[in-house]
């Protein structure tokens, strides 16, 4: 079985003279990067939001407050996993206004090592997204991937749709590298295990449980 | 190699991070675990599943709404700061 290719962004070898030239007070050049991250950071605030509302206001107040701090972005990191940290901190917020009532971080390690140990292991079929209209797969995955802790959607996300690498995943979220791959690891598979009841062969009857 | 161990090392494996040789014992316990090959099939699938599903996709017009919203108020911020 061969390894998962990673999603790759596009170049970002301008990206450095568009945010020298922002922070010299061109407002065009900042316009230039926010229609580059503009989709990812509403997908990323969307994901941990699971809020349409929300995530339009994370789009907004992450770009505003990216601007507002620009002369404190030194350049060690990319911008965009600058920009990714603050995304998800905005998103967070969110998170946490709506739900007073669960402690919403990213440094909850939730339950045990129990909640991964794969159960459903049956075989899929060949090509399980065919088995569903677009839209009824989407409504699926969206469901799906509400059910999961924030901090494991949100390293889901950062690291699987986003292409980000272990390494920038754990900078733009202020956690360590095992700690990434730990909350990785449970994510997939809990991910996993839902989908399954969804996704395998159905050889006799409809094979939903 | 235990099942168990071989699920620690799923996300290494999956993600190419692994020395050659964990490696070619991992693949070594998918040839003959039928459990663990589905479950590492289903897990690769299931990230793919959603890589590749545009899920949350913003629309054209909100983009430009948003766009828009974020510039005007930008330029507000630029023209505060330049008062000072």
């Amino acid at each position: 079985m061969s390894a998962i290719q990673p999603n790759v962004g596009e170049p970002v070898s301008d990206e450095l003279a568009l945010v020298q030239a922002a922070k010299g007070g061109d407002v065009s050049a900042f316009e230039e990067l926010v229609k580059r991250y503009d989709r990812n950071v509403f997908r990323i605030a969307q994901h941990i939001t699971q809020n349409r509302e929300d995530a339009e206001d994370v789009v907004q107040d992450a770009f505003l407050k990216a601007y507002g701090n620009l002369q404190q972005f030194q350049g060690q990191s990319k911008f965009y996993t600058w920009l990714v940290r603050i995304a998800v901190n905005e998103a967070l917020m969110k998170l946490r206004r709506r739900r007073p009532e669960r402690m919403v971080s990213l440094d909850e390690d939730v339950k045990t090592e129990e909640d991964s140990v794969p159960r459903e292991i049956a075989d899929w079929s060949p090509n399980p997204e065919q088995l569903y209209k677009q839209a009824e797969l989407k409504e699926i995955l969206s469901k799906t991937i509400q059910g999961l802790p924030p901090s494991f959607r949100t390293v889901f996300v950062l690291r699987d749709v986003e292409g980000l690498s272990t390494e920038e995943t754990a900078e733009a979220l202020g956690l360590s590298i095992p700690a990434v791959k730990s909350r990785l690891l449970r994510a997939r598979l809990q991910l996993r295990e839902r989908l399954s009841r969804f996704f395998q062969k159905r050889e006799s009857g409809d094979g939903k449980k | 190699m235990k099942c168990s161990e071989f699920l620690q090392e799923l996300t290494n494996y999956l993600d190419g991070a692994l020395d050659d040789r964990t490696k070619a014992e991992l693949e070594d316990h998918l040839a003959w675990c039928h459990n663990c090959y589905v479950v590492c099939d289903t897990t690769k699938k299931t990230i793919e599943i959603y890589r590749d599903s545009e899920l949350y996709e913003l629309p054209d017009d909100l983009r430009g709404r948003l766009r828009s919203a974020i510039m005007s108020k930008c330029q507000q911020y630029k023209k505060t700061q330049e008062k000072l």
